[in-house]
C-alpha cells in the first residue's frame, strides 16, 4: 500500500506552507478585504515566480510538467492561508478547460501566459440565480460572435479572457467558447460577494468575438469534464481552509479562561472541535482518493470527485462557522481574522456548485458505475 | 500514491489467499457446530499451519509477521464468512499484555494455547461505579499469605460465561489517589466464588456478564506488574483494543441503503430518485469512504514502518453512529414496515432492525461516542482535561453518588 504523497511532496507543501507563510499573512488577506482590490496583485506575481501557476501544464507550453499530486499540495495551502488570489479561477479552470479541450494553437497561445502568470484565466458559468442546465442557458452565439450576461463570474475583472458555457442547438446544448476579455463589447462591473477578498463580477457580452473550444454541441459534456477535475482541486482548499479554523479555535480555546479555566477544557468545547477534527480527517482522506482519480485519469473521478467535494464542503463550514462559535464575540467581529475562513468557506461551497448539486453527483456517479 | 503492494506484500497476499482458499472451513464441516465449537475449529486449524496470531513469535504459535502482513491477513480473512471469533479479547488484549508484562514461565504456559484457540480469555474491567471512569473501580483485593482475596463485582464482561481464564484489575489500596491504588492479576475463571449472571441487552441477546467475586483466590504469582502499576498494565491492555484498519462500515451500508431505495417507491417513484434521499445517502457515502481511505493511509504508514497516525482513531466515532442513523433511515423507507422485525417477513430477515437494535451497543462499548471525542480532543489537538474533583486525593475521600 502507497497510498500516500512522497517525500518530495512533502517538501514541496513544506516550502509551500513557508512561502504563504511569509508573503500571505493575515495582513495581506485584510489588506484586500480593507480595499477595492479584486486580488493581491504582488503575491499574484510571487507565486507565478515560483512556478506554482504552471504546475501541471507541459513543458513544451512552458510548464513545468509536474503530476496533480504536486497542485493539490499547493492549493491545501492556498486554502489554509485563504490567498486572495485569482488561482482556482485560473489554474483549475481555465487551465484545466484548455488542457483538455484546446486546439494546438489555443494551448500555445494561452497555456504559456497562464503558465508564466501574465494572463489569468476564468470560467464564466453562471447566469444569476438557480442550477444551470443546457436549456437554461441564455447565452448564445450567431455568426461566431457571442452576446449574453454571465453572473457572477469569479476573478471576472482580473481575467484576461474567459471560458464561457454558450447555448447551443447542437449535441448536448451547450458549446464551450475562449473569449478575450480584453475587446470592444465586453463590460464588467464588480460585484460584490461575501468574501470581499475575492473578486467577482457581471460581464455582460455584446456580440464579441468568441472562438470555439472543443466541439460544437460538446459544451456541456465538457463542462461537467472540467468540473469534476476541478472539483477535486476545489475540495483540497476546503480541507486547508478547514484546517485553519480548527486550529484557530484550538488556539483560541487554549488561551481563553472562562469560570477559572481555559474554555478548551469544557467537554462541549472539545466535542465541537473533535467534530471538526473528524469531518477534516473524512474530507482529507476523501480527498486522497480524488487526487489519485485525478492524476491517472482514473474512470472513477466522477465518483472520487463528488466525495472529495462533499466532504470538502462539508468540513469547510462547519469548522468556519464553529470557529466564530468557540471565539464567542469577539469571533464576529471585523478585528478578528474568523472572517476570512468563513467568507471563503461559504463562497467556495457555491463556487463549481452547491452541496446539493455534489451530493447529486455522487449518487449519479454510483448509479452509473452500477449500470457499467 | 496507489493502492499497490510492494512485491514482498504481494507474495504474502497471494501465499494467504492461497492457504485461504483451500482452508476456510466448509458449511458441512461446520454444521451442527455451535459457535464457540466452529470458532474453535477454524482458530485450530489456522493454528497448525501457522496462520494463528501471526504477529507472535513462532515459539508461541505465531509465525513473527510484520505489521502490515497482519493487515493483509486481515483483509484476505475478512473476505470469507468465518466463524465469529470468541478469541479476540484473548488474543488482541489479554495476550499483548501477558507478553508486555508476564514471566517468561506464563508466555510458555499460556500462549500458545491462546493462540491455538483452546483457551478462551474476558477481560473483567469494567464495574457498576468504573465504566467510562475506570479507575473508579472498587472490587478490592486483600493480601492472605501467597494469596490475594478478591470481593467485589465486574459488569459488562463479554464472554466470562464460556471463558477458561480472565484478567482482572482490582483496588489493593484504597487510600492512596485512585489511579496508584490499583493492581492487575489474572485468574481461573472456574475458581471458587465467583458467580457470572448474563445481562440481557435490550436486543434480546446476552452476549456479558455480570461477575461476582466472594472470597475468590488468586496466588499472588499471577499478578502482571507490581502493586499498585495496574493502572499502567490496564492500558497495556486498553491500547491493544483492535485496530480496526479499513472497515467496511457493517451490514447496513450505503450499497444496502442504495439497493433498497431502488426497491421502495416515494410517490409511485422509486425513492432513489427523491433528492432528500440522494443527499443523505451522498453524506453517508462521504463518511464511509472516508474510514476506507483513512485506512488506507494507515495502512501506508504501516507499509512504511511507522506508526499510523492519530486520524484512525475516528472510526469508532464515525461509524457507531452512523450504522444507527442508517438503520433509522432505511426503516423509513420502509414506512410502516419498517418496525417489522421478523425473520420471515423482514427485508433481509431483519437486519436493518436488528442493527438499529444494537447500534446503541456500539455508541457505548469500547468507549462512548463522548469518551471518544475526548480522547481526539485531548490527545491528537491537545486540549485539557476537564478538571477533576478526584484528583490527588485517596480513594478511599472522592465522592460518590451512593
Amino acid at each position: 500500500m502507497n497510498f500516500e504523497f512522497s517525500d518530495e511532496q512533502e517538501l514541496l507543501r513544506e516550502q509551500a506552507r513557508g512561502f504563504l507563510g511569509e508573503h500571505c499573512p493575515p495582513s495581506a488577506v485584510r489588506a484586500v478585504l480593507d480595499s477595492e482590490a479584486d486580488h493581491d496583485s504582488d503575491l499574484w506575481r510571487k507565486v507565478s515566480e515560483m512556478g506554482w501557476t504552471a504546475t501541471v501544464i507541459p513543458e513544451e507550453f512552458g510548464g513545468l510538467g509536474l503530476s496533480y499530486l504536486e497542485l493539490v499540495v499547493i492549493a491545501e495551502e492556498m486554502g489554509r492561508s485563504a490567498a486572495p488570489l485569482p488561482f482556482s479561477s485560473s489554474v483549475y479552470l481555465a487551465t484545466e478547460a484548455l488542457l483538455a479541450n484546446g486546439s494546438t494553437a489555443q494551448k500555445e497561445k494561452w497555456l504559456p501566459l497562464l503558465a508564466s502568470g501574465e494572463a489569468i484565466g476564468t470560467l464564466a458559468f453562471a447566469e444569476g440565480e438557480g442550477r444551470p442546465s443546457p436549456k437554461s442557458l441564455k447565452t448564445t452565439v450567431t455568426d461566431g460572435k457571442l452576446s449574453g450576461r454571465k453572473l457572477p463570474v469569479p476573478d471576472g475583472r482580473a481575467a484576461d479572457f474567459a471560458v464561457v458555457v454558450a447555448s447551443s442547438d447542437q449535441g448536448d446544448g451547450a458549446t464551450l467558447y475562449l473569449v478575450d476579455l480584453q475587446q470592444d463589447g465586453v463590460s464588467r462591473v464588480a460585484v460584490r460577494t461575501l468574501d470581499f477578498t475575492r473578486g467577482h463580477a457581471v460581464i455582460e457580452f455584446a456580440n464579441v468575438d468568441a472562438e470555439p473550444l472543443g466541439g460544437a454541441g460538446a459544451g456541456w459534456a465538457a463542462l461537467n469534464q472540467l468540473l469534476d477535475r476541478a472539483a477535486v482541486l476545489f475540495a483540497w482548499e476546503q480541507v486547508g481552509i478547514a484546517e485553519s479554523a480548527l486550529y484557530q479555535a484550538r488556539d483560541y480555546a487554549m488561551g481563553r479562561y472562562a469560570f477559572g479555566r481555559a474554555i478548551a477544557s469544557y467537554q462541549a468545547i472539545k466535542h465541537k472541535l473533535a467534530e471538526m477534527y473528524v469531518k477534516n480527517t473524512l474530507a482529507r482522506s476523501n480527498c486522497y482518493y480524488g487526487a489519485w482519480a485525478l492524476n491517472t485519469n482514473s474512470a472513477e473521478l466522477p465518483l472520487a470527485a463528488a466525495t472529495a467535494r462533499v466532504g470538502g464542503i462539508q468540513a469547510a463550514l462547519y469548522a468556519a462557522e464553529e470557529n466564530i462559535q468557540t471565539h464567542g464575540g469577539m469571533g464576529f467581529t471585523w478585528e478578528f481574522d474568523c472572517q476570512f475562513y468563513y467568507r471563503r468557506a461559504k463562497l467556495l461551497s457555491v463556487n463549481i456548485g452547491s452541496e446539493g448539486f455534489w451530493q447529486d453527483r455522487l449518487i449519479t456517479a454510483i448509479e452509473q458505475n452500477n449500470a457499467a | 500514491m496507489d493502492f499497490s503492494d510492494t512485491p514482498q506484500e504481494a507474495a504474502f497476499r497471494a501465499e494467504a489467499a492461497a492457504w485461504l482458499q483451500d482452508n476456510v472451513p466448509t458449511a458441512e464441516e461446520l454444521a451442527g457446530l455451535d459457535d464457540i465449537a466452529a470458532a474453535k475449529l477454524w482458530q485450530k486449524r489456522k493454528y497448525d499451519a501457522g496462520w494463528a496470531c501471526i504477529r507472535w513469535d513462532k515459539q508461541f504459535g505465531g509465525r513473527g509477521a510484520s505489521p502490515i502482513e497482519q493487515v493483509i491477513w486481515n483483509q484476505e480473512e475478512s473476505k470469507y464468512e468465518l466463524p465469529g471469533s470468541v478469541f479476540l479479547i484473548g488474543q488482541g488484549m489479554c495476550a499483548p499484555t501477558l507478553m508486555a508484562w508476564g514471566k517468561p514461565e506464563h508466555h510458555e504456559r499460556f500462549l500458545p494455547k491462546l493462540a491455538s484457540g483452546e483457551d478462551i480469555w474476558c477481560q473483567l474491567f469494567s464495574e457498576p461505579a468504573g465504566g467510562s471512569d475506570l479507575a473508579a473501580l472498587r472490587t478490592k483485593a486483600e493480601r492472605d499469605g501467597d494469596d490475594w482475596i478478591i470481593n467485589g463485582q465486574k459488569i459488562w464482561t463479554s464472554g466470562a460465561h464460556y471463558s477458561d481464564f480472565g484478567v482482572l484489575v482490582v483496588r489493593t489500596d484504597p487510600n492512596v489517589p485512585k489511579h496508584k491504588g490499583l493492581s492487575y492479576f489474572f485468574l481461573d475463571m472456574k475458581s471458587p466464588g465467583i458467580e457470572i449472571k448474563p445481562i440481557k441487552q435490550l436486543t434480546g441477546g446476552a452476549n456479558f456478564n455480570e461477575v461476582y467475586f466472594t472470597d475468590v483466590r488468586i496466588p499472588d504469582s499471577q499478578r502482571l506488574g507490581e502493586v499498585g502499576q495496574g493502572w499502567q498494565v490496564s492500558l497495556t491492555t486498553l491500547m491493544n483494543e483492535r485496530a480496526s484498519i479499513g472497515g467496511g462500515g457493517g451490514a447496513v451500508n450505503v450499497d444496502f441503503a442504495y439497493k433498497l431505495a431502488n426497491q421502495v417507491t416515494i410517490d409511485d417513484k422509486p425513492a432513489i430518485e427523491d433528492s432528500a434521499v440522494r443527499a443523505k445517502l451522498a453524506d453517508w457515502y462521504v463518511q464511509e469512504s472516508g474510514l476506507r481511505f483513512t485506512g488506507y493511509r494507515s495502512m501506508t504508514a504501516i507499509s512504511r514502518g511507522s506508526d499510523p497516525g492519530p486520524e484512525n482513531s475516528i472510526g469508532k466515532l464515525v461509524g457507531a453512529p452512523k450504522s444507527q442513523a442508517m438503520a433509522s433511515f432505511c426503516m423509513d423507507l420502509m414506512e410502516m414496515s419498517g418496525a417489522i422485525w421478523d425473520e420471515n417477513l423482514s427485508k433481509e430477515a431483519g437486519i436493518v432492525q436488528m442493527s438499529y437494535m444494537g447500534s446503541p451497543g456500539a455508541r457505548i462499548a469500547g468507549g462512548t461516542d463522548e469518551i471518544m471525542a475526548n480522547i481526539i480532543a485531548e490527545r491528537v489537538l491537545g486540549m485539557p482535561q476537564e478538571p477533576r474533583m478526584d484528583k490527588g486525593i485517596p480513594f478511599s475521600e472522592v465522592p460518590t453518588g451512593n
